[in-house]
């Protein structure tokens, strides 16, 4: 190997933000390793104070043009929290069903423009189109269809403006949920089709022991509610968070890092949701991970790909049943009067769990925020699989260990930040 | 083109409200709104490529509008004729997503989904930075940007309005 040899590339696209990555190597050890990130919550845990509690979704929703619908439900849930109500029956269903559109469209876009090209050995999705344009179609079908139930539901994809505390401004009748039934039947087998599809790819000899965090709950498999759970034996209420995580700031990076109490990094997302909810999963879901292969405990991060593959397997199922058996609520919304108070709440974002605390006044006005993305809590972890990985696979070219690492960062689906620009990695190597 | 009427005619803005010049695009979809009559699509959209993709479907005529970040001056204004040609790689780097404006034309171009002509302008930002509010000269070439739509396609596109 030459000493001092410096590896640029000039942009690690494909995921969603901006930010760098650096890494240092000196003989077969990896000395330093930076994932520098610019995240926005923290601008927006400021821009909320003083707002009126009944503004957190709409503002929220504009952290991310991805998963508007996560940071909608978690703000939701926290404000309830805090004014002692509880959202249930067909609302608390309506609730689930968008978050299945959400969890389709953001999936089906990582799946097949994002990730898939890594595995297939192609620079983007742009040379998959040519080469086989159905594919890439069937992604696209896939992801517009979880763009219109969440059009339905939220009353415009990007930025829904449809959801409120306490509910919904408007809800659907019935048949107003009956064209999509045929259009989820397509998804659901088009989702079957992806998971096979991705069994198929190459995956890295690569494991790791990971902890998993991810919310449980006793009857269904996790979106809006459920304790927060690990692979690790830890079992509490969303209301303990902060008990039991902690965020620091480290100098390489504006975003704050999370890590456990105990000072281990964990793992949210597809992995930790299927790693601890296996059994709450469709069957048909469950049928279609087994015939991929996926085993349960499963610690190879790249097979995320299929985890997100059966989750949208799983969504499309889950979406199927809530129009089955929807009935419209009485009324759109429940009523949600504001007293002082802090309220916690916590669902699962497509990338995974997103925390939300609010403290509001008696008039309702926000006086404290706190918002926990995925992204910073899984970013420690990154760097860790990083340097064992490259620790590992010192022997790849290159250019080969270039891009394996960019593909190890894309197992996260990594939103840094929600506004632009690339991800700039560059690899230092010097002889030890 | 001859017998187009204003609806086949779709005005995209792309932009982020919160990041100041990054919201130009939807400023001049605002500026259109009170220019152009309601038979002509004028969408909002965050620069999601998938989503764009649906968009222009079905148009014939598409005019898209994003903030750019170059080495320009800022309100400079960029325009291409995406039907004919790729954008240049490095200028729309600042679009919301991975998947965004260029790759939606170079994706939809492989895939015979682009429409008849794609017009996009460029605005060039000064300032990208968390926050609301655009900056004069960038809110400026914006209002140009609208004016220049106007007339491109009541004269350009010889379409009614």
């Amino acid at each position: 190997m030459p000493a001092n040899r410096t590896i640029d590339v000039d942009a690690l696209t494909r995921v969603e933000g901006e930010g760098a990555l650096n890494l240092k190597i000196k003989g077969r050890k990896v000395t330093d390793v930076k994932l520098r990130i610019y995240e926005p919550p923290r601008f927006f845990e400021a821009f909320l104070r003083g707002r009126h509690f009944t503004e957190a979704p709409d503002i929220t929703a504009r952290i991310c043009g991805i998963c508007p619908i996560a940071y909608q439900m978690s703000s939701v849930h926290a404000m309830e929290n805090a004014c002692d109500v509880q959202v249930t029956g067909s609302l608390r269903e309506l609730r689930r069903l968008i978050y299945c559109g959400e969890w389709i469209e953001s999936h089906a876009l990582h799946i097949y423009m994002l990730h898939a090209p890594d595995f297939l050995g192609y620079d983007n999705v742009l040379q998959i189109a040519q080469d086989n344009p159905k594919i890439v179609q069937k992604g696209l079908q896939l992801k517009r269809i979880g763009n219109e139930l969440v059009t339905l539901l939220g009353g415009r994809e990007i930025h829904p403006i449809n959801v409120r505390v306490g509910g919904f401004y408007k809800v659907p009748a019935r048949q107003e949920l009956a064209p999509i039934e045929d259009r989820l039947k397509w998804a659901r087998k088009a989702a079957e089709e992806t998971t096979r599809w991705v069994a198929g790819f190459k995956f890295p000899d690569f494991e790791q022991d990971y902890t998993y965090v991810a919310l449980s709950h006793p009857d269904e498999y996790p979106f809006n509610e459920g304790r927060l759970i690990s692979s690790s034996g830890l079992n509490i209420s969303i209301n303990d968070y902060e008990d039991n995580f902690i965020e620091e700031h480290l100098a390489h990076s504006n975003a704050l890092h999370s890590h456990m109490k105990n000072g281990r990094t964990y793992v949210t997302g597809p992995m930790a949701r299927i790693n601890l909810n296996f059994d709450r999963l469709s069957s048909s879901a469950r049928k279609a991970a087994k015939q991929a292969g996926l085993k349960i405990p499963c610690r190879n991060p790249f097979k995320s790909i299929i985890a997100r593959s059966v989750e949208t397997l799983h969504a499309c199922d889950e979406a199927l049943r809530i129009i089955k058996e929807y009935t419209p609520p009485p009324e759109p919304a429940v009523q949600v009067l504001p007293h002082a108070g802090t309220g916690y709440g916590c669902t699962e974002a497509p990338r995974g769990i997103l925390y939300h605390r609010y403290t509001i006044s008696n008039e309702g006005n926000i006086l404290d925020a706190k918002i926990v993305p995925p992204t910073s809590q899984n970013q420690g972890r990154i760097e860790e699989d990083l340097k064992h990985f490259v620790e590992e696979n010192l022997g790849l070219s290159p250019k080969k260990l270039t891009w394996q690492c960019e593909q190890l960062i894309r197992n996260y689906d990594p939103c840094i930040s929600c506004a632009a620009h690339y991800l700039k990695l560059n690899i230092e190597r010097e002889q030890a | 083109m001859k017998g187009l009427t204003g609806s086949h005619v779709l005005v995209i803005g792309v932009g982020n409200e919160i990041r100041a010049d990054d919201a130009v695009g939807l400023h001049v979809c605002r500026v259109l709104k009170g220019r152009l009559p309601d038979h002509c699509n004028v969408v909002e959209n965050s620069g999601d490529g998938a989503n764009l993709m649906e968009l222009w479907k079905n148009s014939q005529v598409t005019i898209l509008v994003d903030a750019v970040r170059s080495e320009t001056e800022p309100g400079q204004v960029h325009r291409y004729e995406a039907h004919q040609r790729p954008l240049p790689a490095t200028l729309f780097q600042n679009s919301t997503h991975a998947f965004g404006v260029p790759q939606a034309i170079e994706l939809a171009r492989a895939m015979n989904q682009l429409p008849q002509t794609l017009i996009v302008y460029g605005i060039e930002g000064a300032c990208f930075d968390e926050g609301v509010g655009i900056s004069p000269l960038v809110e400026l070439a914006g209002r140009k940007v609208a004016e220049s739509i106007v007339h491109s396609i009541s004269h350009n596109f010889s379409i009614e309005l």
